[in-house]
């Protein structure tokens, strides 16, 4: 063992020996060394450390992580990780999984573990496309699509995932994208300091199957114009000269200059707003691959209202416990109507 | 007592008005009898013989038989009730004998034990004595009903409440000083609470009719769920009620409705009718105490968690006939019992295996189209070779089939219900109190030998009860195993390093290495691993190493489990073999054989897989062996495959068990080929 893998505050730390397969260029590379990096700089063991995922590309990544991990089945990856938090609440627990697996096969359950506030961090690939099964189009991608399995377009209207994770009642729904670590560690970090279900949207490139697909809103020198940074407490603005921002109109989010409505007209962002309206609207501001796009924290709320799933299945114990003194199996048995025969 | 003395035709004994009068009816080869005889005429009833027929019956099993009895105040309507039970029982060919009870008063004060006025009716499908001893399923109106007649229903038995009338102002005229139906009073039956005058009145608020000739329909409504949960036909109801009320439309309309919604409440609430009962016999000493299948299923859960030392996890979602078992263990987190109700069948054996890597002793509970839709994370479990507990209470199938029926046709789903080559043991339940001892042998074989384990019970053990004989705590199994806590090899340079699938020698289970152990970190998955390493492998080589040690492992168990006990000689040229719930009838009926001078054996599997290592003994040297299985041949198959015996299906898909008569008829028809 090398020193690196001895020392908690490096990288190589939380990284496996396992030889990392994902096409060369592929987005999930970066997002892999993020989150190793923020590892290397959490408080926290790996061995207390858990990676659980389902199918496809990105969910081969507990494979590439030195610490617990469960590499399942397609879909299920947000139960097994709820079975998991709710039995073991000592334990740092991530889920990983990509559009399909997360949004398609697996959406019932990823809706559930976020309604329940489950102690867990999801983090949602999404490239818009399947790409284990060679370019299917995906719940996530744009009507139209054209892909194997739709010759003639996709008809199929995509799911937005930051709209879906608020409409199920999520208490952290976060986005960033694979090309900017910086950001990705802070996201991911918020994600995993949040006391119940955080989802996070990562924007990632699939260089095979749907090459470019966030380009005209990630590539650098677009990034100004077409990034809308969530800052908490701050009205929204964004643009290269800060020009831009966005107001509330008849209920829905919109692009001003901000020269000509001023900058009191602008939203300003709360992250921990009990109502989800705002947020909601936020999210729903693009709807497509090439308009201005919300990244960072949606809604991050925390408080008695937005209990944690495992805290609260833990605390009926103790009350129960309280209640009627510890389980006594002889008396168990004897619980219903006895009598004796001599 | 009398004897049989008077011949009617069928049906024109409708709404019997004597006072103080008790009179016996009794239905014959599809011909009613009655008699009213003075010496019968009494203040209370002692219930005997009282049809004097000479046939020697030695069987006296329970098995195929229900004693109900409908009970509330006089003007409730409960003789009219009960006598068109029995009318329609007696249409669909049922031996049958009733009861009937009124109160000595004309008009008893409306609610009061004094006004209650019972119909016992005691239905079967064999010749039978009596209106029954204790009844099955006590139908209660009122609270008065309830205290005067709860002492009655036998420990176990089913109440049926017209929750609508548990007010305090009845529980007042019944003398109940608190409500009986939360202190406890009904501790040991299985209760359903029905709102019935409610739905009653919901049922009728179209019609054109005053609320309280609605009200008064209620007892059609009664009728209409009891004739769901024993499967009467509707048709003769229907046309009884246009045929007594004709001229009054809206009462006749009000009867059919409240007729049909207390059908429809049945069949939607999945009311159980079959119910697992076993004939008294002599009893060994001890301390007893009566118990249901699923609750016997949840004991015996949190049983294996003390014994093993490991927290319990449920992973469940509600589905009939298994729901009682998330239910029962979900009173009970005073013994560290987790239990999760999951948005899904699916996410309930996910989670349970989720828990089982954290190191709980994980169980999910469903029926056959839970364990369908399950099947894949079960594979899962036999990849990762985690253990897992499935607990199949079987159902009619296919499909929804019959959720309130029972039948043991999940055998080949648990034995081969995935895909890929995935094999488990398989353990079955063969009566309510065997669900304890077989719940705890499943998590025995799950932890020793990292395993999903299948356990099969069925509707009829789930809902039947039985006496049970206390165990001892100290005869139950130590089944507790220790997760691994350190490195088991040493890499190339000398270091210590952790192999996951390193198996012992013995069991070729591999180390249980849960979260939170220092030194241990590893990755499973569904991908096919490395021996050894369980790193991600597609040699082709390894892939059929794997296969054949997972294999190896589960065959392995047949070293592990007791050996088949035969009942009988041991060496009869017949054998039955029987499987599961089954175990009563074969029981019943082998012994009336016997008693006809039949040299027969009965071995009953509660190890299905693997079989136990005497089984092909067992086998071996018969001139007939019967399999008798509610499906349509399934263990047969299984050991006509495996141990090339001539072995013969005996099998009913009907949604109920066997009578003992049907299997007497069936073995003798074999033997005389």
């Amino acid at each position: 063992m090398t020193d690196v893998q001895l020392d908690p505050t490096k990288r190589g730390y939380w990284t496996s020996d396992q030889e990392v397969r994902w096409c060369p260029g592929c987005g999930d590379y970066g997002i892999l060394a993020a989150v190793q990096f923020l590892h290397a700089e959490l408080d926290v063991k790996r061995e207390d450390t858990v990676f659980i995922s389902g199918i496809g590309c990105a969910a081969r990544f507990p494979y590439y992580m030195s610490t617990y991990g469960m590499h399942t089945i397609h879909g299920r990856s947000p139960a097994i990780a709820t079975g998991l938090a709710i039995s073991r609440p000592d334990l740092n627990i991530w889920v990983v999984g990509g559009d399909g697996d997360m949004l398609s096969i697996g959406g019932n359950h990823l809706i559930h573990a976020l309604r329940r506030n489950v102690n867990v961090t999801i983090l949602l690939f999404n490239n818009q496309i399947y790409g284990l099964t060679k370019g299917q189009f995906s719940p996530t991608s744009e009507v139209g699509k054209v892909t194997k399995s739709t010759p003639m377009g996709s008809i199929d209207r995509p799911f937005n995932p930051i709209s879906l994770a608020l409409g199920a009642g999520a208490t952290f729904v976060g986005r960033t994208h694979d090309l900017d670590r910086k950001h990705m560690i802070e996201v991911f970090r918020r994600a995993h300091e949040h006391r119940g279900a955080s989802l996070v949207e990562i924007y990632q490139n699939c260089n095979v199957f749907n090459d470019g697909a966030y380009e005209s809103i990630t590539k650098r020198d677009v990034r100004a114009d077409m990034m809308i940074d969530l800052v908490d407490g701050e009205p929204v603005r964004f643009g290269a000269d800060n020009q831009r921002g966005v107001v509330m109109r008849d209920g829905r989010a919109q692009v001003v200059d901000v020269a000509d409505v001023g900058e009191s007209a602008l939203v300003v962002h709360h992250e921990s707003s009990h109502d989800t309206t705002p947020a909601f609207a936020m999210s729903l501001l693009a709807t497509d691959n090439v308009s201005p796009t919300p990244f960072g924290i949606f809604r991050a709320v925390e408080g008695p209202e937005y209990g944690e799933y495992s805290e609260m299945v833990n605390q009926q114990l103790l009350t129960a416990n309280e209640q009627s003194g510890p389980g006594d199996l002889k008396d168990l048995l004897r619980s219903g109507a006895t009598w004796t025969v001599s | 007592m009398g004897s049989l003395s008077q011949c009617v035709p069928l049906g024109s004994n409708t709404g019997y008005r004597e006072i103080n009068t008790v009179r016996w009816v009794a239905v014959k080869n599809g011909v009613l009898w009655q008699h009213v005889g003075q010496d019968l005429i009494s203040d209370s009833v002692t219930l005997g013989v009282l049809v004097t027929d000479t046939a020697d019956r030695v069987d006296d099993t329970t098995l195929d038989r229900v004693v109900i009895r409908f009970a509330g105040d006089s003007g409730d309507g409960m003789q009219l009730t009960g006598d068109r039970f029995t009318s329609v029982s007696a249409a669909v060919g049922n031996d049958l004998a009733t009861l009937p009870e009124f109160p000595a008063e004309i008009r008893a004060p409306q609610g009061t034990l004094a006004g209650v006025s019972a119909f016992q009716v005691h239905i079967s499908d064999h010749d039978i004595h009596t209106p029954g001893d204790a009844p099955d399923v006590l139908v209660a109106m009122n609270p008065a009903a309830l205290r005067s007649e709860l002492d009655k229903l036998r420990s176990g038995g089913t109440l049926i409440l017209n929750d609508d009338t548990f007010d305090e102002r009845n529980f007042e005229k019944a003398g109940y000083e608190t409500d009986p139906r939360e202190d406890g009073t009904l501790d040991g039956y299985v209760v359903h609470r029905v709102n019935m005058t409610k739905m009653t009145l919901d049922a009728t608020s179209e019609l054109d009719v005053k609320k309280r000739d609605a009200e008064r329909s209620k007892n059609f409504f009664a009728l209409g769920l009891v004739s769901w949960m024993y499967s009467r036909p509707t048709e003769p109801t229907f046309e009884w009620i246009e045929q007594k009320f004709g001229k009054l439309p809206a009462v006749a309309a009000a009867n059919a409705a409240a007729f049909k919604a207390g059908h429809a409440f049945g069949e939607t609430a999945e009311m159980f009718g079959s119910q697992f009962k076993v004939a008294a016999a002599p009893q060994k000493p001890g301390e007893y105490t009566n118990i249901t299948g699923n609750t016997a299923t949840a004991w015996g859960m949190i049983a294996a968690g003390q014994l093993a030392k490991l927290p319990v996890f449920l992973g469940s979602y509600p589905i009939t006939p298994a729901s009682d078992i998330l239910h029962e263990l979900s009173r009970h987190k005073n013994f560290g019992v987790r239990t999760f109700q999951a948005e899904d069948e699916i996410a309930g054996v996910g989670a349970a295996l989720g828990a089982a890597f954290g190191g709980s002793l994980a169980f999910t509970t469903t029926s056959g189209p839970g364990v369908a839709l399950k099947a894949e994370t079960i594979g899962l479990g036999v990849s990762t070779e985690l253990p897992l507990v499935v607990i199949d209470v079987q159902r009619g199938g296919p499909s929804t089939g019959l959720p309130t029926k029972t039948e043991a046709s999940d055998l080949f789903l648990a034995m081969y219900g995935r895909h890929g080559e995935a094999p488990l043991p398989v353990v079955a339940a063969s009566t309510p109190a065997d669900c304890f001892h077989s719940a705890i042998e499943a998590a025995r074989l799950a932890i020793k030998y990292r395993t999903p384990v299948i356990l099969l019970t069925d509707g009829y053990l789930a809902n039947g009860s039985e006496p049970w004989l206390i165990p001892d705590l100290d005869s139950l199994p130590d089944i507790s195993s220790s997760f691994a806590t350190e490195p088991n090899a040493t890499d190339a340079t000398g270091a210590p390093m952790f192999l996951p699938y390193l198996r012992d020698e013995a069991t070729l289970a591999r180390p249980w290495a849960i979260p939170g152990t220092a030194g241990l970190e590893h990755r499973l998955g569904g991908l096919e691993k490395q021996d050894l390493t369980g790193n991600v492998n597609y040699d082709p080589t390894n892939h059929g190493l794997m296969t054949e040690l997972r294999e190896a492992k589960i065959n392995g168990i047949a070293d592990d489990i007791p050996p088949i006990d035969v009942d009988g000689p041991g060496d009869a040229p017949i054998l039955v073999v029987g499987w599961g719930s089954t175990r009563g009838s074969i029981t019943s009926a082998v012994e009336r054989l016997r008693n006809d001078g039949l040299q027969i054996d009965h071995a009953h599997i509660s190890h299905l897989h693997p079989f136990p290592a005497n089984l092909a003994d067992v086998l071996n040297a018969r001139q007939h062996i019967f399999v008798p299985e509610l499906n349509r041949g399934q263990l047969v198959k299984m050991l006509r495959a495996e141990f090339l015996v001539d072995a013969k299906p005996i099998n009913k898909v009907m949604g109920v068990p066997f009578t003992g008569a049907e299997l007497i008829d069936a073995i003798r028809e074999g033997i005389s080929q």
